[in-house]
């Protein structure tokens, strides 16, 4: 009994190690083959729907050498900023320091704290101030970077950024609640982050 | 395994990620410049009407346009 549970054991083991992970598998593009049949057998002369995957474009595979260029989509809510863009490096600003992406870095995932963005292509740099988002480096070399808020720099205003300096740092001094001081705390990480932004 | 990380300022203060971004993107919409401050603050301002049901039955709705402060 004991000699049939060990031949039973490496079993389910190796089984997982075969299956690979979801996020290598390239997305089924062809439609699903018992669907078409019912379909052309009721409605032989109409097109069958489209599913949703197939409006999808499947992320390309992770090619075997190092991609040239960085493939990078620049979203925000209301507008898409770039969209896969060739570019040659971007420099995001994470919560853990300025982040460089060459194109075949490692698939990392990256949270954005307030501070400069910039798209390096050939000679020139556009940089942008983002309010927060996320960064989504995939092994292909695609970059999603989202954004809730991103202007280019010349569109900040130095005056306002001052002033709100000037009163963050007085509302954290004047704060009591918890909530208070971190909203405060944020006012000033933000306005600091657009000061340095506008001279560094 | 990591359940005593340091959390984020706001977070331990009991600020959700979404109320903090909505925080940041608000300041740097407020600090634009002239014609991009007031695009930015009309492309995000909320229009809704709020109606409050007592021994259910809807009361007269109220319109409400906040600023997206809060």
């Amino acid at each position: 009994m004991l000699r049939r549970a060990l031949g039973l054991l490496p079993r389910p083991i190796a089984a997982a190690r075969a299956r690979s992970f979801s996020t290598d598998l390239p997305a089924a593009h062809t439609a699903d083959a018992t669907f078409m049949e019912a379909w052309n057998k009721v409605m032989p002369n109409m097109d069958p729907p489209k599913t949703p995957l197939s409006f999808m474009h499947p992320r390309p595979p992770t090619p075997s050498s190092i991609p040239p260029k960085l493939t990078v989509n620049f979203v925000l809510p209301y507008a898409s900023e770039l969209s896969t863009k060739e570019v040659d490096m971007v420099i995001v600003p994470a919560t853990t320091g300025q982040m460089g992406f060459l194109p075949g870095h490692v698939a990392t995932i990256a949270e954005l704290k307030p501070g400069v963005l910039s798209v390096h292509e050939g000679s020139e740099t556009t940089k942008y101030f983002v309010s927060s988002g996320f960064v989504f480096i995939h092994a292909n070399s695609f970059a999603d970077i989202i954004a809730v808020e991103a202007v280019p720099l010349d569109r900040i205003d130095a005056n306002l950024v001052q002033k709100g300096l000037a009163d963050f740092t007085q509302k954290l001094s004047s704060a009591t609640t918890e909530l208070e001081k971190a909203e405060a705390q944020i006012g000033i990480d933000v306005h600091s982050a657009l000061n340095s932004a506008l001279t560094g | 395994m990591a359940s005593n990380a340091a959390v984020p300022f706001w977070r331990a203060a009991g600020m959700t990620y979404i109320t903090y971004s909505n925080i940041c993107a608000n300041l740097v919409r407020n600090c634009l410049k002239e014609p991009y401050k007031t695009e930015a603050l009309s492309r995000e301002k909320v229009h809704f009407s709020i109606s409050k049901w007592t021994d259910g039955k809807p009361e007269k709705p109220t319109l409400r346009s906040d600023s997206p402060e809060e």
